[in-house]
């Protein structure tokens, strides 16, 4: 044992990370002047929030818009799971090649993880607009966006998950003699299967989220519903979708926290 | 520093490791290290080990922590990079060797790794049966479940033999310590390996099953012919199950030397 002195508790910053700090704080107050920040608003709003909830109170709770808005948030959930399911699944091969130092050269890694990059660059909401031209109104645009945008959070977080895996075991199963493909399947994957699960959890209750808002561009779901409320100044109606979202959307991160813990097991 | 009388037991063995041709003259060579050097971004682990062994040898490899015994390993399987040198294992050489003349290589060979590496969330089963990929390469020995009969059997068969084909169903992260050794070993015996590679096998065995261990070993060396290398802390073992006895100290290899002529205090002095 060499003489190894106790470390320091902090590091001192340098002058460049000083400099750092100070041009983030600039950063940020240049941004609230670009945002329009003002007092006078923030002042002025509660009154006119006030005067939103008073006439969105009591929500509409008839019977029949209920049943209209309880179907519509049935097939927002199926343009959701539908969306979600397809884009986890066509996440695992695109992984593969984005994962560094798996399967795939670098240069392969570079263009696909640059393609997910600019997948998730583009909102899910412009996203929809491109596949309401492609495929027309409806549900199966929604469903398409909701997947394109799964595959660009999916297939980065799967590829991190598998680079960031224990090699220990794929490193034993290479000295078997074991091909390439067959140690990713038998150890990799296995060994980022908590990871995966966890990614795809996370990657659903997005989809969900997103599949209420698609509906303001015509792309399924209960999003126009919100729409037409917010249009028509029918605010209890629009009050009931946006209390029915914040309900439905709780229900899910409840879900999938529970089906994490059931699967993965309590978290360290 | 190296005791004396060590490194006189040097000078009769070296200086190619003819030593070990002396008492087994007639068995083809499975390994053959010149000259080996390997360093860790810039920082060399050890800078010149050369040694061979025979067909059927029994050889333990002992040095103190860090002196690069587990990398050593990692060297002769060509599963990192080195430096300079020369390694031929069973007529490959690995330094040049592509990536199916290697795959080919390990295929001969079962290695044990000190942190057993098991594949978590498998049954110890599977574990087992993905012993035999290199040489059944796809899909059907990804899973005991897939694995065709014979395959199955083999593994179970490689359970027997380490006392715990009653754990066949069990998942791998839920083993003990000693239990998931004993598979790790399962699994690089399941292929009936020309040459056994084990780092630090009893490691965390309890005394008996090591002995057991440690016999299983000798035995496949015995009377199987499989060349065994073990890496191991225990003086003892190494002095009882070793044909011969390969020290690393210093960067290199100071120690070549028969088992029989050294006593435990002598290797005691590697350790200083
Ligand atoms: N992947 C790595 N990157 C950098 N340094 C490494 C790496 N692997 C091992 N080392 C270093 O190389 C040296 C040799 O390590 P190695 O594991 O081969 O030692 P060992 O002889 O097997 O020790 P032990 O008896 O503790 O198992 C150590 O100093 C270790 O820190
Ligand atoms: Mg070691």
């Amino acid at each position: 044992m060499t003489d190894a002195s106790l470390p320091a508790r902090f590091e001192r910053p340098s002058a460049l990370a000083f400099l750092g700090y100070a041009a983030a704080i600039v950063i940020i107050l240049w941004s609230f002047t670009g945002a329009g920040f003002s007092i006078d608003k923030v002042v002025s709003s509660p009154p006119r929030f006030a005067d939103f909830l008073d006439r969105a109170f009591p929500p509409n709770l008839e019977p029949q818009v209920l049943a209209r808005l309880g179907w519509k948030m049935l097939e927002t959930l199926q343009i959701a799971l539908a969306g979600a399911v397809i884009g986890i699944t066509l996440s695992v091969p695109v992984a593969l090649l984005a994962a560094r130092g798996l399967i795939a050269p670098t240069w392969i890694n570079q263009i696909v993880r640059t393609a997910l990059g600019f997948i998730r660059a583009v909102p899910d909401i412009a996203w929809a607009l491109v596949f309401v031209v492609a495929v027309g109104l409806g549900p199966f645009a929604g469903m398409l966006a909701i997947a394109i945008d799964t595959i660009g959070f999916c297939g980065r977080f799967f590829a991190d998950d598998m680079e960031a895996a224990d090699k220990g075991s794929s490193e034993s199963l290479t000295a078997t003699g074991a091909r390439k493909l067959d140690v990713v399947a038998c150890a990799t994957i296995p060994a980022a299967m908590p990871a995966f699960i966890s990614t795809s959890l996370f990657a659903t209750e997005k989809a969900v989220r997103s599949s209420t808002i698609l509906g303001l561009v015509g792309a399924g779901g209960i999003g126009i519903e919100l729409k037409v409320g917010f249009d028509l100044f029918d605010y209890p109606t629009a009050m009931t979708v946006i209390l029915m979202i914040a309900v439905v959307v709780i229900s899910i991160e409840y879900l999938s926290g529970w089906a994490r813990t059931k699967i993965i097991g309590v978290v360290r | 520093m190296t005791d004396l009388s060590v490194e006189t037991l040097v000078a009769d063995t070296r200086p190619d490791g003819t030593g070990a041709e002396s008492f087994a003259p007639v068995l083809p060579v499975d390994l053959r290290v010149t000259g080996l050097a390997k360093s860790f971004a810039g920082t060399p682990v050890f800078s010149d080990v050369s040694f061979g062994l025979s067909r059927g040898e029994a050889v333990a490899i002992v040095g103190a922590n860090g002196t690069g015994k587990s990398t050593l390993l990692r060297c002769l399987m060509g599963l990192i990079p080195t430096d300079a040198g020369s390694i031929d294992v069973v007529g490959t050489d690995v330094r040049s060797a592509s990536s199916s003349g290697l795959r080919a290589m390990r295929a001969q060979i079962g290695l044990v790794s000190q942190k057993h590496n098991l594949v978590p969330r498998l049954s110890v089963l599977s574990n087992v049966v993905q012993g035999l990929l290199g040489q059944k390469p796809g899909l059907r020995h990804w899973s005991q479940s897939l694995a065709p009969a014979r395959s199955r059997a083999a593994a179970m068969a490689a359970l027997q033999k380490v006392g715990l084909a009653q754990l066949a169903q069990r998942r791998a992260d839920r083993l003990s310590g000693g239990q998931s050794q004993r598979v790790a070993i399962a699994r690089a015996l399941v292929g009936q390996p020309r040459i056994l590679i084990a780092d630090e096998p009893t490691a965390s065995l309890d005394p008996a099953a090591g002995e057991d261990v440690m016999d299983l070993f000798f035995d496949l060396a015995r009377q199987e012919g499989v060349t065994v290398i073990f890496i191991s802390h225990n003086i003892d073992h190494a002095l009882k199950y070793g044909d011969r006895i390969l020290g690393l100290a210093n960067g290199g290899m100071p120690l070549d030397a028969r088992a029989a002529s050294l006593n435990a205090e002598q290797l005691r002095g590697l350790y200083d």
